[in-house]
């Protein structure tokens, strides 16, 4: 079942965040969460345990937020099919600093891998562009990922969506911490807001 | 098509009472599915220069909405109906979770004079809906009582980090009718 040349979730993020800056990265509920945490913790990662399909519109309460910063979520073709409504409300919106990357292996990894709409009929890159996000974009290669790492710094030209092929090999599991509070009150803190 | 079924209703103000609380409590962000209840409310929001009106495809992505939102800095307030509860469920775990402020008014269906059977089901298990889910419930049954309900509600959900929803009663709306 797997394909070959895939690219490796792993490389993928950590090619994502490797010169993050003022990035907010959100991870999707599954190993999209995990891949954040082994390229390094941060006080601007929000890790996502639940709330499945809720990724993309926690980036996008936040890009509305924070208009001047670059919001990003990372999520799996799982999590990003149970919440394609919200490309349609992203698409309405346009928040230019907010970025989707999309970790398609086409299979619930999570779940004993059984396949994913994706893997036959689902094109996330087209529906993301019919619900009129521009700039969406199916990544195959390493190059296209660096290209894309540069994209969303570029907070006046988004939204920017990836749909990035990545192989369906499981990987050490590399757990961030659960608890919901203190992850949102260090992004908060970091972003400058005082406890309640 | 709403038919008042109070005198006092017939040109209610009732929703811009609700504007004017969240005004004054800095709500940034309003999410909401369309919904004649609240036409009056949106229309004011969306006319307004600090509040950004988002329309969802569906209630539950209001809440992650509402998350990040706070996350960044903003409050915000979900508008829907009853029957959009239920699209909200497993989402609203993320409410107790990772503790943020959560106000969302909900207009009631399948009660009061109802005409729709298919409303009738949610309607009467939003309240026990959300107080399962940890949320408390507010009602505002007569426009008299919105100020103070919208007041406490937004005290104890933007102070006190309580979840809370305001149910505006079917009575306070008017029943729904459909004339041929």
């Amino acid at each position: 079942m797997s394909k070959a040349n895939l690219l490796d979730r792993r490389q993928v993020v950590s090619t994502l965040l490797a010169n993050r800056k003022d990035v907010v990265a959100i991870g999707g509920l599954g190993a999209s969460t995990n891949d954040i945490t082994a390229a390094g913790d941060h006080a601007r990662n929000f890790y996502l345990w639940g709330g499945m399909g809720g990724a993309a519109m926690i980036g996008l309460g936040l890009a509305l937020a924070q208009p001047q910063l670059p919001v990003l979520v990372i999520t799996g073709d799982g999590e990003m099919l149970m919440g394609l409504g919200s490309l349609a409300t992203i698409g309405l919106q346009k928040p230019s600093n907010l970025s989707i990357a999309v970790l398609d292996n086409e299979a619930y990894g999570e779940t004993g891998g059984q396949t994913s709409h994706t893997s036959a009929a689902a094109d996330l890159v087209g529906v993301a562009k019919a619900c009129g996000i521009a700039d969406a974009r199916a990544i195959s290669t390493m190059a296209e990922v660096e290209a894309f790492a540069k994209a969303i710094h570029d907070v006046a030209a988004g939204p920017h969506f990836a749909n990035v092929k990545i192989d369906s090999a499981s990987v050490e599991r590399i757990l961030p911490t659960r608890d919901g509070t203190y992850i949102v009150n260090r992004i908060r803190g970091d972003l400058g807001f005082q406890p309640i | 098509m709403h038919a008042r079924t109070d005198a006092a209703d017939t040109a209610p103000n009732w929703p811009d009472d609700i504007f004017a609380t969240l005004q004054r409590y800095d709500v940034r962000q309003v999410p909401y599915v369309p919904d004649a209840g609240h036409s009056k409310l949106i229309q004011r929001v969306l006319g307004s220069s600090n509040m950004r009106g988002i329309p969802l495809t569906t209630e539950e992505e209001g809440v992650a909405l509402l998350a990040g939102a706070w996350t960044g800095g903003h409050r915000g307030v979900l508008l829907m109906q009853s029957s959009g509860v239920g699209n909200c469920i497993n989402m609203l775990s993320l409410i107790p979770i990772l503790r943020f402020p959560f106000l969302t008014l909900v207009t009631m269906r399948g009660e009061w004079g109802e005409f729709n059977p298919w409303q009738v089901p949610m309607g009467s298990t939003t309240q026990g809906v959300f107080e399962l889910s940890g949320v408390k419930v507010l009602r505002a049954s007569n426009a008299a009582e919105v100020p103070a309900v919208m007041e406490a509600a937004a005290a104890q959900a933007y102070n006190a980090l309580t979840p809370t929803a305001v149910l505006l009663s079917q009575r306070l709306i008017g029943a729904k009718v459909f004339t041929k």
